[in-house]
Order: C-alpha cells, then structure tokens, then sequence
C-alpha cells in the first residue's frame, strides 16, 4: 500500500522536480523557489517517517513521557500500593511529601552518602582510567590489545555476580582478610563496619566504571596531535610539563564528558549498595536511589516519587551543564 | 546520555583505537616512543594492575570450584583443596533454575528484537527522512537516554500494573524493547549510508519500505550486531526493573533470582553454590564480549555508557 503512495507520483512528474543536487530535499535548503517544492516532499515523508519512528514513540511515551511527567504528579499526591488499579482516585497532599522528605534525617543522609558517591567515586574512577589510558598510550603495540581487553571487562560483567563476589571477598573471613592474616593483621568485617562500608561499596562502583573513562580517555588522547606534542618536547618540556600543558588542556572536552557521565551514574547509584549492604550499616550506604526503591517497596508511592524527582531534577542539571559546555565546540 | 557533538566526535576515534590486534605498521600516535627499559617497567606495571582487576573473576572461579565442607572448613582460601563441579551440578539440579535461564533468555530475545526491529526503523527514519516533527522526535531520544531510570520506575510500574503486566515477562522486557542507545548507533550508521542510493531507488519507482528493507537493512548489518549486542547486555544484566516486576519466583531472571538466593540465608550463604551461579550470569555476557570486542567498544562509543 505504501509502495504504491510513493509511486503515485509519475516518475516522470517526479523527475524534473529534481534540479541539481539529489539531496535537495535533505538537510537546510533555502534556495529561491525550492521551499514550495520541499515542503510537499517534506510532507509526504512526514506521514512515511513518523511510521517508522512509531515503535520507538510508543514505547517512549508509555515508558518515559508518561512516567516522567506521572512521577511529578504522583509526588504531590498520597497515592500508596492499595491505589496501584486505581491511580487517579488518590488525593492530592500538596507538598507535604517534600516535606518530610527534607524532615527526614534518613533521607538527609542519604542526599550526604549520594554526595559522598560522587565526590570519591567520580574522581577516583577518572584518575584511574586516565592513568591507563595514559600508560596504553605510551608506545605500547603488542600487549595494549590485551590490557584493554582486561579494564574493559568489568564494564559488561553481571553486577549482581560481582557483588556477591565482593561479599565472598570482603566477609569477615572472606578472601581479602585471608590474605591480611597472611601479613599478621586480622581483618575487619569491612561490609558491616560503619566507616569500611562505604569505601567498599564504593570500590565496587569504581571497578565498574574505570574501563569506560579508560576507553573514553583512551579515545581522547588519540585525538592529541602528535606534532603538538613533539614541538612542546623540542622546547625542552618534560613529560609532566606536556601533559600539564599541552595533554589535558586538549583533553578538556573529554575531561567534561566522562566526568559528567560518571556524574551521573554515580548520582543513581543503587545496585551497588543494595546488593552489598542494603544501605547499612546503620543507613551509612544508602543512597537517594535506594530510599526511593526502599519507599516503594513500603508502599509510599507519594514519598518514592518525592525522592525520585530530587534525583530526576539533580541529573536534569548536570545533563543541561553538559550540553550547555559541549555544544560550543563545533 | 551524552551531547550528540561529543558522540559525533568521539565515535570515529573509539573506531580507530579499536583493532583489537594492531596491525604491524600500525603509527606509534601521540607521544614519542618510549626507550626499551621505561617501557619493560610499565608493562610490569600495568600487568599487576591488570591482575588486580581481576582478582574477581579469580576469586569467584576458585570459590566455585571448592566443596561445601572446604569452604566451611576455610572460607577464605584462595584456592580449592580439592576442585570439583558438585556446585554446579547442585546449581544445574536446583528448583527453578532452568526456568531462570529461561526467563533470562526469553526476556533477552524480546528485548534485542524489539530493538534491532524498532531501531533499525527510527534511526533510518531520523537520518534519512526530512520530516515535520524531526527535531522532537530527535529530542525524544535524547530524553529517553537522560532520564534516570531510578527516578521514572514507581510510574513506570504504575503503568505496568494496569497494562496487567506485572509479574509477567512481558512486563519485564517492554520498557527496554526501543533503547536510546539504540538508536543513536542506527542513526549514526544510517548517516554514513549515501543518500544517493536512497534517491535513485525512489527514482526507480521504489516504496519507502522496499528501499528500507531491501537497500538499506542489507547494509546495516554492523550496525544491527551492534544493536543486537548491546541490548542484549543491558536485558541480560538489568537487574532493578526486573527486581520490581517480577514478584514471585515464575517470572525471575537470574540476576534476581541469583540475589534472592544469596538474601534468603545472608548469615549462611551457601557460596559455594552462589559463585557457581555467579559464573552462570556472567559467563555469556563475558563470551560475547571476548568474541565480538569490536561491537562492543562500538556501541560505547555511541554512547558513553554501557
């Protein structure tokens, strides 16, 4: 049926219509005399595109466009599990959710634990995937293959697997306190002590995540030209002048993305304190992510939803500082 | 979730950096060759941090392969006394396993489908079509990369209940069958395709649907296994939707269920038994990914984000 929408047109109707270039009809074309023609063109297909597009439009706006907008909605009303068939019959609270939100020391503390997250792991993950990048980078040929395969690996394994790992790891008489022993120390029991906790939970979401910037990184310094480089070592600059002076400053734009990215992962953080801690000991690791999941579970749809916007809004910013910085440069 | 300038700019790098066996005039980039002692140095050092990062996959290979009495007897030796299969075989003959897998598998193929289907046609409509409402359709893309997944699933899962989906795979795999990310690599492939193929089938008579399937989808192939791999990492490891969804143990997908497991006697865990499924969840994904690298940095590349 389609086939013969697009065919209605006479070919030899269609064919002069074509003056010059053959993607004429693409893009930004302001020549005299070709709108009218365009926008007949550009009409035609808009019905063909928005076809193509409806798979994806569909599962957008029943799974984000709605869900966005709804969880707005839903933080200003007291819906709770018993409304789940019945969404519209709940009451409007107004902002009472937000304030026991912020009325909530827990809550508090965990907006302070999230804070943690991104202010150890973010930079953490970056030092370290920068540093590999810098090190496969340096001339390596035969074996740089190899250790990009190694970092990169934990990025695509299960996060659940590792977790459990990690706790196999790091329990009272898991493998790591095994090896202190070795050494004459007698470990900890790292996951359920209140100041050891979060720098494992932690640990875990850098170990993730170093192999992105590394590859990122990685990516940016290829970018670096090498005469540049060459020139600023003719002058006498040492190794640590040219990357101070000549490296990073180049990098900028990279430093932004993965930093930005990172931003936000950790911003969300949950699957890593759930599976490790639950959010204890004592609240230590809880993340805003996990009070929202926590909230849902009891029930407290108005509450989950509160939360959840606080990190919708959070993420918000720092994907528009994003945009707003990377967009200049082309 | 990053800029579509960062992505356009990144991705034709990410390619370059990407042979995973160099080729042997292969330029030495950016800085100048190291001397042959420095360089021993840091490939000793890289090797120690390389075996650091994976110490995980040491430890959890060796803790599968002990007995249930060695790890009670020694919980944290690093290696087995004596290696043996009995958690996996235990694991293979638990209740309900083979219908995780199941699940697991299930709920993948419905959602690399659904992308390969639904991504294939808005990335070939958003880089070939001029259309009214492009520039929203494009930025409903880039919304859907935003948008947290932790701040949408309580109306997420509104929605799911009054579609009558919860507890069912369906349920699980829908949000995930139209990925952004998606998308965005069929979008930035199907640029690189040459218009004039397109227009001088249209010129031939052509529908749009026949130019589509049979001139552009031929095409497409790298990008469709990109497509197809990283949805089917991010169905196969998604683990707080499905945690959400699935409400008893018919529905779990592994991971769930592997966290069920391992939460149901957290004072006791049965490690052994939990490694063994560790490995089970992992394994696949790790496969592809040693086989198929190139697809995978790939679709990093697209993104930033796994």
């Amino acid at each position: 049926m389609t086939e013969a929408l697009a065919s209605g047109v006479p070919r030899s109707s269609r064919r002069p219509r074509r003056p010059g270039s053959v993607d004429a009809s693409v893009g930004t074309d302001t020549r005299l005399g070709v709108p009218r023609r365009r926008r007949t063109r550009r009409s035609r297909h808009t019905a063909m595109a928005w076809i193509f597009l409806a798979p994806f439009a569909l599962v957008f706006l029943v799974y984000t466009a709605i869900p966005t907008v709804a969880a707005l909605a839903i933080s200003f009303t007291d819906m709770h599990g018993a409304d789940l068939r019945n969404p519209f019959a709940v009451d409007f609270a107004g902002l009472s959710n937000y304030v026991r939100l912020f009325g909530s020391a827990q809550f508090l503390h965990d907006i302070l634990n999230t804070g943690i997250f991104v202010i150890v792991g973010v930079p953490v993950t970056m030092a370290v995937g920068f540093a590999l990048a810098l090190a496969l980078n340096s001339g390596l040929r035969r074996t740089r293959g190899i250790f990009r395969t190694i970092f990169y690996a934990p990025v695509v394994t299960n996060v659940v697997a590792v977790a459990l790992i990690w706790q196999y790891a790091f329990n009272q008489s898991g493998t790591i306190n095994d090896a202190l022993a070795n050494f004459g120390f007698a470990g900890p029991n790292w996951l359920a002590d209140p100041h050891l906790a979060m720098p494992v939970v932690i640990l875990l979401g850098v170990w993730r995540n170093f192999g992105t910037a590394m590859l990122l990184f990685l990516a940016g310094l290829q970018g670096v030209p090498e005469d540049v480089q060459e020139a600023a070592a003719l002058d006498g600059a040492g190794w640590w002048r040219r990357l101070w002076y000549v490296t990073l400053p180049l990098l900028l734009p990279t430093i932004l993305l993965v930093s930005v990215l990172l931003g936000v992962f950790f911003l969300q953080v949950f699957d890593e304190p759930y599976l490790l801690t639950k959010g204890g000991p004592l609240g230590t690791t809880e993340s805003v992510a996990l009070f929202t999941y926590k909230q849902f579970g009891f029930g407290d749809y108005g509450l989950s939803s509160a939360a959840s916007f606080v990190i919708l809004v959070l993420v918000g910013v720092i994907s528009f500082v994003q945009f707003r910085l990377l967009r200049p440069r082309t | 979730m990053s800029s579509e300038t960062a992505l356009a700019t990144l991705a034709p790098e990410i390619d370059g950096v990407d042979s995973s066996t160099p080729a042997p005039h292969e330029p030495v980039r950016s800085q100048p060759r190291t001397s042959r002692a420095p360089r021993t140095v840091l490939v000793l050092m890289l090797a120690v941090f390389a075996a650091l990062t994976l110490l995980p996959f040491f430890w959890v290979i060796s803790g599968s392969l002990r007995s249930l009495d060695d790890i009670r007897s020694d919980p944290g030796a690093w290696l087995p006394s004596a290696v043996t299969f009995d958690n996996f075989a235990r694991l293979f003959s638990t209740e309900g396993f083979g219908g995780y897998l199941t699940n697991s598998v299930v709920v993948a193929l419905i959602v690399v489908a659904g992308n390969v289907i639904a991504a294939s046609a808005a990335g070939y409509a958003l880089a070939k079509f001029d259309f009214a409402g492009k520039r929203i359709a494009f930025i409903g893309v880039m919304v859907a990369l935003m948008v947290p997944y932790t701040a949408v699933f309580v109306p997420q899962f509104v929605i799911t209940a009054n579609l009558g989906l919860v507890n069912t795979l369906a349920g699980i795999a829908l949000p995930s069958v139209a990925l952004p990310i998606s998308i965005f690599i069929m979008r930035q492939y199907a640029g690189s395709v040459p218009d004039e193929l397109i227009e001088s089938a249209r010129i031939d008579g052509a529908g749009e649907f026949r130019i589509f399937a049979r001139i552009f989808l031929p095409l497409a192939g790298p990008a469709i296994a990109t497509i197809t791999i990283m949805s089917f990492l991010a169905s196969w490891n998604n683990f707080i939707w499905p945690l959400v969804v699935a409400q008893s143990s018919s529905t779990y997908t592994l991971p769930v269920a592997l966290a069920a497991t391992s939460q149901a006697a957290s004072h006791v865990t049965d490690y052994g038994l939990v490694l063994a499924g560790a490995i089970v969840v992992m394994l696949p994904v790790l496969v592809l990914f040693l086989l198929l690298q190139r697809y995978f940095v790939q679709g990093i590349a697209a993104t930033g984000l796994r």
